[in-house]
């Protein structure tokens, strides 16, 4: 007894609406995906010109900045002179010495700081650890301006003043929020059967991590010093009301002077200002990346 | 000699008992297997052996030596972790060799036994390699190498297979068992599949809500479990539990199950004569079961539910009044659905298990 069971055939789609339907939805996606290019390639070129415009600027002779209409590199001759002549100026060379040593000073402190906090968070369940994360961030939420008013008036009566070092903890606290959880995260990201496997092995919780965590971290440590450091470098609010007299940063320098300096200095300064930030962000863009959650392992 | 007796041991979190007094005792040079399902405490168990959740009462002693409280460095055991803990900023001797290393052994003598620890395994020529660099199994073999690379006389495993694909889990299954019986460390073993716990070890302790239930040999733990926990979570398919009702007839203790009559095994009727009357549940594994195609005195009568050939034999599923029981049966024998065929339980593979309980009952 076998019966024929008639299989439907399968249906071609040839209907010539369908096709078009599909033709019209492909090229929609398309255009979509065009459209985020477009947006993308905008914002890009809203940073990009400006930097691209001043570094033309700063990086040729002063006679052709001074010159109009501006034109950019490379369609002007090239010349360090601009450079030379900004560096050359009066307080230039000692607002430089003072930002890196602020910045120097603030990256140690806070690293010093931050690291153990961050372990801590990331590690150990304690009482009142996610107030304790918030309370970090709070920091972040006083404007510059209210912190910077009444510490300078501390340090004045503290006679700590216009002092490289006052400078220096007032900008560790600025960074300390954003340090703190940007090494959590480095921490978090190290599993801590590592460290318990490292102690089944022989090793002292101390030795566990200066063998396993500390080798694993240091890219992460070293990344969020990086950015302390252009934090550091980069301020000029803070910097200008706590250390505004004999120990100006290069910013300070540079912001106090621009009302009565030339068109080729102000390029200039801008431009080298620039420079750490592209830099540093350059090397650290991953980790920038993971302390805004997007953890790519 | 290197005993592991855990004494009344209880360790809590906040609130949740996570080991409720428990003790073990695992002979020198035995595999015992902690065997339960998730949160029965059995890790909790087995970190508290390590040293990285210490006890909250009890006492913990490795070849008499008491190791409650001490930091797991002075315990000098190995481990094998879940998620291997392979060290990723080292290469494969360098991760195999750590724990030597920590312990300050001899160069020479430390490169001889990282590589018999990594020929075991057969990882002798990644050595140079690194984790990132490696498959899932690869690493599994590195955590093993470098927990046998210490040659402590005390290995402890937490569910080191189950983060293998099902292939390679039962290619490592036999070659850690041989391994293990070739290294003669006093071990505890750390599972949720009950297979792994039957197949490898020496005894296993099946644990559930902080307590061990039954500590004994698979043999026995598959035959004779404690309880109907044990006999569901132990062996697949689960042993079977149907209801059935004790009564006295003549001065004879016999079983009802439906309609039908069962007379239990001489050895049983003392304990069962306090149920008379009484509710009780018979337990039986699907493969003590006998089939029968035609009507017997001592046989139940079963409708054929389902039929699922899995090749070595075939799973019926069988109807007796409201409870279905499960069967299996030789591949070549030919049921249909809907069927009705007759079921004999010799009385000796029949376990009786207090309904309020759940506890089985002994002769």
């Amino acid at each position: 007894m076998t019966t024929t069971v008639k299989t439907p055939r399968p249906v071609v789609q040839a209907d010539p609406e369908v096709r078009a339907i599909h033709r019209r939805m492909l090229r929609r996606q398309r255009l979509s995906r065009a459209m985020v290019h477009l947006i993308a390639i905008l914002l890009s070129l809203w940073v990009l010109i400006p930097i691209w415009f001043t570094a033309s600027m700063a990086l040729t002779s002063p006679t052709t900045v001074r010159s109009y209409p501006k034109s950019v590199l490379p369609f002007i001759p090239f010349s360090t002179d601009t450079m030379e002549f900004f560096l050359k100026s009066r307080g230039i060379l000692p607002g430089i010495t003072n930002s890196v040593v602020v910045a120097v000073l603030t990256l140690a402190l806070s690293t010093l700081i931050a690291a153990p906090a961050g372990y801590a968070i990331s590690r150990y369940i304690f009482r009142g650890r996610d107030a304790f994360r918030l309370s970090i961030l709070a920091v972040r939420a006083f404007p510059i301006v209210v912190l910077s008013i009444p510490l300078a008036l501390i340090f004045i009566r503290l006679n700590i003043y216009d002092n490289v070092f006052s400078l220096a903890m007032m900008h560790t606290a600025l960074a300390l929020p954003t340090t703190i959880l940007v090494l959590s995260s480095v921490f978090a990201s190290i599993p801590y059967e590592l460290e318990e496997a490292a102690q089944i092995f022989g090793c002292s919780p101390a030795q566990a991590f200066r063998r396993i965590v500390l080798p694993l971290v240091l890219p992460g440590i070293a990344a969020s010093a990086l950015f302390t450091f252009v934090l550091s470098w980069n301020d000029v609010f803070a910097a200008s009301i706590l250390a505004p007299l004999e120990n100006r940063t290069l910013p300070v320098q540079i912001l106090i002077t621009l009302d009565e300096s030339s068109e080729p200095y102000q390029f200039a300064g801008g431009f080298f200002m620039l420079i750490p930030a592209l830099i540093f962000i350059f090397f650290i863009r991953r980790y920038l990346f993971n302390m805004w959650g997007q953890i790519t392992k | 000699m290197a005993e592991i007796k855990i004494e009344h041991v209880t360790k809590r979190f906040g609130n949740f008992v996570a080991v409720d007094d428990v003790s073990l005792t695992v002979e020198d040079q035995e595999f015992t297997v902690l065997v339960g399902p998730s949160g029965c405490g059995k890790t909790t168990l087995l970190r508290a052996v390590a040293g990285l959740g210490m006890a909250d009462e009890g006492r913990i002693s490795i070849g008499g030596r008491d190791v409650t409280y001490l930091p797991p460095r002075e315990r000098y055991i190995s481990m094998v972790f879940q998620s291997y803990a392979i060290f990723p900023h080292m290469n494969v001797f360098d991760n195999i060799g750590f724990g030597l290393k920590v312990r300050k052994v001899e160069k020479l003598e430390l490169e001889r036994r990282v590589r018999e620890a990594a020929e075991l395994l057969h990882i002798e020529d990644f050595l140079d390699r690194y984790p990132k660099a490696l498959s899932g199994g690869q690493r599994q073999r590195i955590a093993v190498a470098r927990a046998i690379a210490m040659q402590s006389q005390v290995l402890l495993m937490d569910e080191p297979l189950s983060n293998l694909d099902a292939l390679l889990r039962l290619e490592m299954r036999a070659e850690l068992k041989r391994l293990l019986q070739e290294i003669g460390a006093t071990t505890i073993y750390v599972t949720h599949d009950q297979v792994e716990a039957l197949s490898m070890g020496d005894r296993i302790a099946v644990m559930r809500g902080g307590a061990i239930l039954q500590y004994d040999e698979p043999s026995v733990v598959y035959d004779m479990p404690a309880n109907q926990f044990i006999g569901s979570f132990i062996g697949n398919p689960p042993m079977n539990f149907l209801r059935a009702q004790v009564q006295r007839e003549d001065g004879r203790v016999n079983v009802r199950i439906g309609s039908f009559t069962l007379t239990p095994s001489d050895g049983m009727l003392p304990v069962l004569k306090a149920y008379d009357g009484k509710p009780i549940l018979l337990g039986i594994r699907a493969e003590n079961t006998e089939i029968l195609n035609h009507q017997a005195h001592d046989a139940l009568e079963v409708k054929i539910l389902v039929v699922e050939p899995l090749g070595s034999q075939n799973l019926l599923t069988a109807q007796i009044g409201e409870e279905t029981i499960k069967v299996s049966t030789h591949p070549n024998l030919a049921v249909r659905l809907g069927e009705v065929v007759w079921l004999r339980f010799p009385t000796d593979k029949i376990r009786w298990v207090d309904r309020d309980s759940g506890q089985v009952l002994y002769p």
